[in-house]
């Protein structure tokens, strides 16, 4: 195990090499959360490990709710993000689908708590590999989603979160892939807690309890009141891609380092597209650049923010291509991959709309592998349309 | 044992006019009474149930207190957040209660509740229970006694299993207060709700409710019926320290069950053997309680 960083220490940033897990924790205690409510699966259970001895050493005021389930882990931040206090958890797979009904809970009642999802496979059969399907089925929850490429965007993301989060007063969940970011170490530029602290101010709740001003929380709401909350919900999520791009160029005036919702890569005006998200970006990059290298017109484009879906970013990085590949490593079954059936809906009343082909891959954490990649990319070049609504990549038949 | 005793009720109304409970309603009364023993600097935290609706419409409430409404199952892992929160802020004084059904409580939130309880979250949790899912139109739960009619356990076949132990359940928890109360003791209820208040801890009360249309009573009966429940030992009064030491408050005068079954439309099936089984019934658990209020 790397050595735990002093976080409390003065100065610059400190270069640490720590996985995934590791570089949640140290976001979250970064980000000075008051209170974190968790329950362990696999993947995830290292960000409760460290979380517990973080906290355990008495260097963080931060209270540790060792719930009973992953449904009170989210009630348990519901009730503390109402007193008005900040909040984190994390969960993986069974554990988000279990949590389900309390995610529209926390988006309905406006709480900006953050949460992490280790990307893991939903059985059976049973899996504890990446596989980003627990994250896209609660793509309606009202949760904002931003997906990590790296161990450094995960730490910097975690503290974006929460200034996205108490800005828009909305819920936001860090995506990274199980294992291959969550249990693999890499060298991260960990800040101090100083510069975090100018960054990030403490929370301030506008309605938290207060029994000098009684209020009555989550209550019942008639049809003439019910869907100008959720038309407010649907408001504060428009507001999201300035409030994100703000954070984001802050963050980068701070620390030289920014991500965007939307990246583009390699050549400029390139023909094929490709869409990716998560680590599957990394390998992108290579193949990329080596197929660039080969003369042919491609590039990448990496999707960080998934909610709310950046349509605007991604028509402005997508102008002049002819054709894109989207890569999903879900599957939506009756469908296909939701990253490119939502790249389609998003493109149908724009002027450009090249074919979008929908790639499903790496499902149960198989390898999602440069050859596999370059496979897709050689696929739209030689077909001017997809030949099927979901083209399989690596599929035993 | 221990002789009931008498006690002043506090004069603040902390629920106010128009609500919405039906007619005769025991958990009006209860709430009434439970508010004015908690005191103003109370967050109530309560899961959907009859309370989801009753102290009105957003964006009017009866309640003059904080309340937190929170998801069915999460009762006690929503006032775990709370009091955590509040604890951040240093406000370890202000209490943190539940108010949940018997559905909320015994059913679907039984394991928030258990998790809560093995924590020992510093929370106080109030079981209002009218023995079934009143608000959704008088379903069985686990708390709905043994041969009772509900609109799922049809008289033609009646609930064929007896009321969860749930006292048993949170004394074997060795939380550090555990009650009974019902409305027709009011200064045993308010005693026992001002007691509680100051144990730190998790503080369970096991709050009976006559529920006029669920029970197919009178709703002028509702004080009788919560009388007879405790004369009859259905609802034995009695109090649970640590898990281990029980108080049991006295009541001499004791009824056969019949004259509480006979004034709910919820048992007019029963037969006189049905009867003579639930008063052997009453009768084998009050001996239970009894040795265990022995050891």
């Amino acid at each position: 195990m790397p050595q735990r960083s002093d976080l409390s220490q003065r100065g610059g940033e400190m270069k640490r090499v720590i996985t995934g897990n590791q570089a949640v924790a140290y976001g979250v205690i970064l980000s000075r959360v008051d209170v974190v409510s968790a329950y362990p699966i696999t993947p995830q259970t290292t960000i409760v490990e460290e979380l517990s001895e973080l906290i355990a050493s008495g260097r963080l005021k931060t209270k540790f709710l060792k719930v009973e389930s992953e449904h009170s882990a989210m009630a348990a931040l519901i009730g503390a993000s109402t007193g008005g206090v900040r909040c984190f958890t994390a969960t993986s797979s069974h554990g988000l689908a279990y949590m389900h009904e309390m995610l529209h809970w926390a988006s309905g009642a406006r709480l900006p708590i953050v949460m992490v999802n280790v990307n893991r496979a939903i059985g059976p059969p049973w899996n504890i590999w990446s596989d980003q399907s627990d994250s896209v089925s609660q793509r309606d929850t009202g949760w904002i989603q931003l997906y990590c490429e790296n161990n450094q965007e995960v730490l910097d993301t975690i503290i974006q979160a929460y200034l996205i989060a108490e800005t828009v007063k909305l819920p936001v969940m860090v995506v990274l892939d199980a294992f291959v970011l969550s249990h693999t170490a890499e060298p991260v530029e960990v800040p101090s807690i100083e510069e975090v602290d100018a960054f990030l101010p403490p929370f301030c709740a506008d309605y938290a309890i207060d029994t000098q001003e009684p209020r009555a929380y989550s209550v019942i709401t008639t049809p003439d009141y019910f869907m100008e909350f959720r038309y407010k919900i649907q408001k504060a999520m428009e507001e999201v891609p300035e409030v994100a791009k703000k954070v984001d160029d802050e963050f980068k005036a701070r620390f030289g380092r920014g991500y965007g919702s939307i990246e583009r890569y390699g050549k400029d005006e390139a023909e094929v597209l490709l869409m990716t998200s998560g680590t599957v970006t990394s390998t992108s990059r290579i193949v990329i650049k080596k197929l660039m290298e080969k003369g042919l017109s491609v590039a990448g484009v990496k999707m960080k923010r998934f909610r709310p879906f950046p349509s605007d970013e991604i028509y402005e990085v997508i102008q002049g291509a002819k054709k894109i590949a989207v890569i999903d490593r879900n599957l939506s079954a009756g469908v296909g991959g939701i990253f490119s059936q939502e790249l389609r809906a998003s493109l149908y009343l724009r002027e450009q709309r090249p074919p979008v082909f929908g790639f499903v891959s790496g499902l149960g954490g198989r390898d999602i592998t440069p050859e596999l990649i370059e496979e897709a990319i050689q696929y739209t070049i030689e077909n001017d349309r997809p030949k099927d609504e979901i083209v399989w990549l690596g599929l035993k038949r | 044992m221990e002789r009931m005793r008498k006690i002043e009720i506090p004069i603040a109304e902390n629920l106010g006019h128009g609500h919405l409970a039906c007619a005769g309603c025991g958990a009006a009364v209860a709430m009434r009474l439970t508010l004015k023993a908690l005191g103003e600097k109370t967050v109530m935290v309560f899961p959907a149930s009859c309370w989801s609706i009753v102290p009105g419409f957003w964006p009017y409430s009866s309640y003059k207190i904080t309340a937190v409404h929170a998801g069915f199952v999460t009762a006690a892992a929503t006032a775990s957040g709370v009091r955590a929160a509040l604890d951040v802020r240093g406000e370890n004084d202000t209490l943190v209660a539940v108010w949940a059904g018997d559905g909320g409580t015994f059913d679907i939130g039984i394991q928030a509740l258990s998790g809560a309880a093995e924590r020992n979250e510093d929370i106080l949790y109030i079981c209002n229970d009218n023995e079934g899912y009143m608000n959704t139109g008088t379903q069985r739960s686990s708390a709905t006694p043994l041969m009772a009619w509900t609109t799922t356990t049809p008289v033609t076949q009646p609930k064929e299993n007896p009321k969860k132990d749930i006292m048993a359940i949170m004394a074997d928890h060795h939380i550090p207060y555990a009650a009974t109360a019902t409305i027709a003791y009011p200064e045993d209820l308010i005693r026992k709700l001002e007691k509680a208040k100051v144990i730190r801890g998790t503080r369970f009360i096991h709050l009976f409710s006559p529920c006029p249309p669920g029970w197919k009573m009178a709703s002028e009966q509702t004080i009788k019926i919560s009388r007879l429940a405790v004369r009859s030992r259905i609802f034995p009064l009695y109090e649970i320290e640590n898990g281990r030491v029980y108080t049991i408050q006295e009541e001499s005068r004791v009824v056969p069950v019949k004259g509480y079954l006979k004034l709910q439309g919820r048992f007019s099936h029963l037969s006189e053997k049905d009867i003579e089984i639930t008063q052997k019934n009453v009768d084998d658990a009050w001996e239970r309680l009894l040795r265990r209020a022995r050891c």
